[in-house]
């Protein structure tokens, strides 16, 4: 039985990297300029539906691959930090600034939303 | 949209291996409000670092790759580092009243992930590009 689960997460985890990467760069080509939207969106909605997740207070290994392999994957904090020090680096402080204090305060708020609506369901 | 089937294979492999490495990690410690995530913290801050050293020397150093920034990048460091759980656990500290612990959590993975990047793309760029001169 762990080892099906174990398998199940490292399939999960890479269908999660698959979707990040899909979101990302479908978000991406729809936007113009320096900021990176397609990050944002994708951990934005990964962030409430892990709030919903934990909300639904569910089975450990139901937690296990749905929450922290398949949605844990599909979020991304390297990327957010990485691209917010080469938007530093590149003299937008003000885009730099931004994506850490909208994606921590809206971030923030989808996990609440997530786990209230998961606590209801 | 066109999709490339190799580098969509490339993030799979690497999202899967990292995945379970933070999953395998995070099962050494049971989750607590009351307490420091640090398996969470731990896999941000060392993702974070592998994705600023792979990705500077993929773009600055090493010859056009089509596979391995998919692969090392977007997969591996991307999974085996995560978002959401890291707003979920500050959250729960929140709402059991640990308002310090969420503050420091968050600022204290924020200002160790962007010296993290900056740390390790310093380390590749100290790194002179070698050009060969043949002397006759």
């Amino acid at each position: 039985m762990s080892v099906l689960i174990w398998g199940g997460v490292l399939v999960l985890g890479g269908v999660g990297a698959v979707a990040r990467f899909l979101v990302d760069r479908t978000v991406a080509r729809r936007t113009a300029g320096s900021f990176p939207f397609g990050t944002l969106v994708v951990n934005l909605s990964g962030a409430l539906v892990l709030g919903l997740l934990t909300g639904l207070a569910l089975p450990h290994d139901v937690a296990l691959l749905a929450g922290t392999a398949l949605i844990g994957s599909y979020t991304t904090f390297s990327t957010w930090m990485f691209e917010t020090q080469r938007l530093g680096e590149e003299r937008q402080a003000g885009y730099a600034a931004a994506n850490i204090l909208v994606s921590v305060a809206l971030g923030l708020a989808a996990a609440a939303a997530g786990m209230w609506l998961g606590m209801r369901l | 949209m066109a999709y490339d089937r190799r580098e969509l294979t490339a993030v799979f492999v690497g999202g899967a291996l990292g995945a379970f490495s933070r999953a395998a990690f995070e099962t050494l410690a049971a989750p607590d409000p009351g307490h420091w995530p640090w398996p969470t913290f731990v896999v941000n801050i060392v993702g974070a670092f592998l994705l600023g050293y792979f990705t500077t020397r993929l773009l600055e150093r090493l010859p056009l790759s089509s596979y391995r920034r998919p692969l090392l990048g977007t997969g591996l460091c991307g999974g085996l580092t995560t978002f959401s759980t890291m707003q979920v656990e500050t959250m729960s500290m929140i709402e059991h009243g640990h308002y310090g612990l969420a503050a420091g959590y968050t600022t204290g993975s924020i200002v160790g992930g962007l010296i993290a990047v900056y740390v390790a793309t310093m380390l590749v760029r100290r790194v002179r590009v070698r050009v060969r001169v043949r002397r006759r």
